[in-house]
């Protein structure tokens, strides 16, 4: 693949590959890290590495299901939504995800429906 | 389209089902309930306190009418089911309407029994089952002075308290010639009835009722030898029995109940039953915990993720009147295998009786002080050896030593504002009003929605007597076998045994084996699977790297602000000046924001980036530093004093000793932390009796000792044996941590584990059977050849390099770029 970009927002950030399955990576930008999960179905998803909690680094949880659990005082926070699981409240930004051919690639606009922004 | 789920009966044991399906499978019914009363769902247990006042109807609503319409659920107040239609799944209502179903749930509870004695129907003669006979007691009380309750059990007694609150003049008449027989020995009966007649209850004892006499209203009672009493009131609380009419005429198997297989289905497999109409392996229940089991159960095959099995209950009882404590468990008579272990303080009011076999409890009647009575619970429910707790056992868990759990957990009296959970900062006042307004039953649910007892667990008895205290009775204390987490049904025992069993040598073996519920596990049981297999199989067992905690995958441990500590080993407290200096060196270069001496005598650097780990292992494997595991279940420091070859005290070189512990033990994985040291004399410089595993030097060898803990809850170790030679006292080592490895549960410190297990299951396998000590430490040692790499010089030299650096950096310019 040479083509880097599919259109003005998609970032390529690397393979699917170098995530490892149930476990995470970080994109570092200027304004602080995404954490981009891999399932164990491999789907892939993108969060503000930032727990609704207490801040903690959402990449360094433990992946299961479409959840992390967040390293510092185990709040579970949903992949897809970036929503803390109830009873707990707040939530992470999410951004989009495309994967083609085994390449990820992301967006850096947050999805809609949370107030956190990166 | 979704299949239809038909539920009779709107009570307890049903609803709960429901709240336990909708959690599993939200999707998978459309819901119809159909209830007798017209109601929402209440608690029944807290009518008890409605009658006396403490609380109002609206107070002990479960779910209202809102939650049904919230979880699309439909809902038939006031409407009874009349005959169940098998052929055609279908079930028809007294006012002639028809709900068809493709599963029926029936969950119809149970009927007071009516004493067949003439006037038994006379206007006054009552029951306490339902709201509507409150109403009827409450109005009785306005009008009327004198009540008489039929029958001196638990219900009866919570009946009289109540009328009696309402301002009546209460006489409880009954069978026996003592109280609660079937919760209490006479002598705890007998305070219980002086008790309740100093407060101003009467009493008839061995009195039959022979007849209810009134002409529009019940006016009198008579007995058997011809006396009579006054009555304006009569309650009938004799008994109870499983609501099975519907489903014996519909042609399902019954006995006294409804009969259910373990996952609650009846003899029509379409057809399940729930709650006190069920008759479960010859039993019958009649409080809400092992109904809840059930709905638990119940719901899990519902949901068609089947795999949990209901497998009966243990049960406890407390009598819900306010100023008296009493609890019962279990086979509180006992017999001729059984002995007897007796409290009984008179003038304080306090008699505790524990009925014991083959070192295990079988059954607990408490009076007067019933603070313990949850530990008596789980010691029986655990079946746990209690010959080493025998000698205070009925002095209290507080006498043991449970520092910061005596006196002040008199959770009742504590004021709203006490602090119950010191890690969370979460207040008693919060707990109760979380409990009440969210309608909490369970521990899980407090933690969930308060957070209190969910980090360091050291307040989970305190939480569980405000949850028991603000709910009432039985809340739904623990499960008969504590399952690992939310995703299985098995305990930790039956996956250890299953992994040897079946050589399972992977987290993802496990699951698949052992059905788990969800795709891959959750924080909770994920790392103590990986455990469990690296311990079973050592050399072959695949250590999960996603399976385990950021510390131990990182070998570092995470800070509040993401960033690392990193300690590395002082081999038994020692170091060198080459040592301090490429600490200096690393500390200088990396900026390391502070350097700390520890409490575990060594030296950590603090706010490390994640990303410059590897070169700091690097710079510190150098001067020969390696990983100090400061961060892993595994075995931490060794602590050690200076010893016999400098302290004029000093009795053996409890130094070198400690530096051959540790250089033998080093690297190995453990259900929880592990830390050991070595005092060179009794003085105990190096506070060897608050270790896991601690050696005193002495003249004649070294005594060793086992099961102490410093931290959330201090426990002193006990005496294990005395050895004579260094050699001994590493075997013995080896086959101590071993035999922790074996067999606790993971995440299960010594100190509990032994209590669990109890010193003389110890001393049996280590210190009186040589032949299984040597083999326990042969097999630690064999373990340790796989386990002893030091984690830090592997990454330095590249393993992992995913976890230490970010798939791609990304600025401004670089945003297009790849
Ligand atoms: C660094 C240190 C404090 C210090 O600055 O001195 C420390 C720091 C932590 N302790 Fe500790 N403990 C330290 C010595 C102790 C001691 C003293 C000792 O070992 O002699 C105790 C009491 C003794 C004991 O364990 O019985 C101690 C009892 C605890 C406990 C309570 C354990 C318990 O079973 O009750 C915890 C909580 C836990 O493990 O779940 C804990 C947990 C922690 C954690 C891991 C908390 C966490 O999860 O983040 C801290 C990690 C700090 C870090 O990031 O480096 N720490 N901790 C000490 C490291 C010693 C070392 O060289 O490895
Ligand atoms: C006053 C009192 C105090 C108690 N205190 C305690 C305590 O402290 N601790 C404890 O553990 N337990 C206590 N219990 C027992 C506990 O309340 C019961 O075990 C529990 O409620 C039983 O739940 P269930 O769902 O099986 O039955 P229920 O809660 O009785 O529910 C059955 C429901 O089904 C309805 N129904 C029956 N037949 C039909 C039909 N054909 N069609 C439609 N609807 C029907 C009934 O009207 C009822 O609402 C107490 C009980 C009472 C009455
Ligand atoms: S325990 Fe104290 S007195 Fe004994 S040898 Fe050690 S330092 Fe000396
Ligand atoms: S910061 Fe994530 S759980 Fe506390």
């Amino acid at each position: 693949m040479s083509a880097v970009m599919k259109d003005n927002d998609w970032i390529r950030i690397g393979m699917l590959d170098e995530i490892p399955r149930l476990g995470a990576r970080v994109v570092e930008t200027e304004k602080g890290n995404i954490a981009v999960f891999r399932t164990a179905t491999d789907a892939v998803f993108a969060l503000h590495d930032k727990c609704p909690h207490k801040g903690g680094p959402l990449s360094q949880g433990i992946v299961h299901g479409d959840r992390v659990a967040c390293p510092l005082h185990d709040w579970k926070i949903q992949l897809e939504t970036g929503l803390a699981v109830a009873p707990d409240e707040g939530c992470a930004a999410s951004f989009p995800i495309r994967i083609e051919e085994g390449i990820i690639y992301l967006s850096l606009v947050p999805n809609e429906g949370c107030p956190d922004t990166v | 389209m979704a299949e239809k789920l038909v539920v009779i009966g709107n009570g307890m044991a049903g609803i709960r089902t429901i709240e336990e399906l909708l959690k599993l499978a939200p999707e998978a019914y459309d819901i119809t309930v159909f209830g007798a009363e017209p109601y929402g769902n209440y608690n029944r247990i807290m009518l008890s306190p409605v009658l006396a006042g403490e609380k109002t109807i609206d107070d002990i609503m479960l779910n209202d009418l809102q939650w049904y319409q919230d979880n699309n659920i439909k809902l038939h107040t006031g409407k009874q089911v009349t005959h169940i239609d098998r052929n055609n799944r279908k079930v028809v209502t007294d006012d002639g309407l028809e709900e068809s179903y493709d599963r029926l749930l029936i969950a119809t509870g149970s009927n007071p029994f009516i004493i067949p004695v003439p006037g038994n129907d006379l206007p006054g003669v009552i029951t306490f089952r339902d709201i509507h006979d409150v109403d009827q007691m409450l109005s009785a009380s306005k009008e009327f002075k004198h009540a008489v309750v039929i029958g001196g059990g638990l219900l009866g007694l919570e009946a009289a308290n109540g009328l009696m609150q309402q301002g009546m003049s209460v006489t409880v008449v009954h069978l026996m010639d003592t109280l609660m027989e079937r919760q209490l020995d006479p002598p705890a009966a007998k305070m219980l009835q002086k008790n309740l007649e100093n407060r101003g209850m009467h009493f008839l004892m061995q009195a039959q009722t022979e007849a209810i006499i009134g002409k529009d209203r019940v006016e009198k009672v008579r007995f058997k030898d011809g006396t009579e009493i006054y009555a304006d009131l009569v309650v009938m609380a004799v008994g109870i029995r499983p609501n099975v009419e519907l489903a014996k005429e519909a042609g399902i198997h019954c006995e006294s109940g409804i009969i259910v297989n373990d996952t609650l289905q009846t003899f029509d497999p379409k057809i399940y039953a729930v709650g006190e109409c069920v008759q479960h392996r010859g039993m019958n229940y009649g409080l809400v915990a092992p109904l809840f089991e059930m709905a638990r159960v119940c719901a899990n095959h519902l949901a068609l993720h089947g795999i949990g099995r209901y497998e009966g209950s243990v049960t406890s009882t407390k009598l819900k009147v306010t100023g008296i404590d009493l609890f019962s468990a279990g086979d509180f008579t006992g017999d001729e295998q059984t002995e007897e272990l007796v409290f009984q303080d008179a003038a304080r009011g306090v008699y505790r009786k524990l009925i014991v076999q083959d070192n295990r409890i079988k059954g607990a009647v408490m009076y007067g002080d019933t603070l313990d009575g949850p530990w008596y619970f789980d010691l029986m429910r655990d079946e746990t050896d209690i010959s080493d707790l025998r000698e205070n056992i009925l002095f209290g868990q507080a006498h043991l030593g449970d520092s910061g759990h005596g006196e002040e957990s008199r959770v009742a009296a504590m004021p709203d504002t006490a602090e119950i959970c010191g890690c969370n900062g979460v207040c008693k006042g919060e707990i109760v009003k979380a409990i009440s307004e969210k309608k909490l039953f369970t521990l899980e649910d407090v933690r969930a929605h308060t957070k209190a007892s969910s980090s360091c667990g050291s307040c989970t008895g305190l939480v569980e007597d405000i949850l028991a205290s603000t709910v009432g009775g039985n809340y739904s204390q623990a499960p008969h076998q504590k399952p690992m987490c939310g995703c299985t049904e098995h305990t930790h025992d039956e996956v250890r045994n299953v992994i040897k069993e079946h050589e399972l040598k992977s987290v993802r073996a496990v699951m698949d084996f052992m059905e788990w519920d969800t795709d891959d596990g959750c924080s909770k049981c994920r790392p103590a699977l990986n455990f469990y297999v690296i311990c079973q199989w050592p050399a072959e067992g695949l250590d999960d790297y996603q399976s385990r905690f950021i510390n131990e995958r990182a070998h570092a441990n995470i800070q509040k602000d993401g960033t690392y500590s990193v300690i590395p080993r002082m081999w038994g407290g020692h170091t060198t000046p080459d040592e301090l200096r490429a600490i200096a060196e690393v500390a200088d270069k990396f900026k390391v924001e502070t350097v700390h001496i520890t409490g575990g005598q060594r030296i950590a650097m603090y706010g490390l980036k994640k990303h410059e780990l590897p070169l700091i292992w690097k710079d510190l494997n150098k001067a020969g530093l390696v990983s100090g595991h400061a961060y892993g279940k595994a075995l931490r420091t060794v602590k050690t004093c200076v010893g016999k070859e400098w302290c004029r005290f000093g009795t053996q070189d409890s130094t070198y000793l400690g530096i051959e512990l540790e250089k033998m033990t080093w690297g190995s994985w453990t259900p929880h932390k592990f830390k050991m040291a070595v005092s060179g004399c009794p003085r105990n410089c190096a506070e060897a009796t608050i270790k896991d595993f601690g050696v005193v030097c002495v003249d004649s060898g070294y005594e060793l000792h086992v099961g102490g803990n410093g931290g959330v809850k201090v426990r002193a170790t006990d005496f294990l044996c005395h050895v004579k030679s260094e050699q001994e006292a590493l075997e013995y080592t080896a086959a101590f941590m071993q035999l922790y490895r074996e067999k606790a549960h993971y995440m299960e410190r010594t100190a509990p584990w032994l209590e669990r297990v109890g010193l003389t299951y110890v001393k049996e396998q280590i210190v009186e059977n040589t032949e299984n000590r040597k083999q326990l430490a042969e097999r630690f040692l064999y373990s340790q050849k796989f386990m002893q790499n030091d984690p830090w010089q592997e990454r330095a030299e590249g393993m992992d390099a995913h976890e230490f650096n970010p798939i791609i950096k990304l600025d401004d310019s670089m945003k297009r770029a790849s």
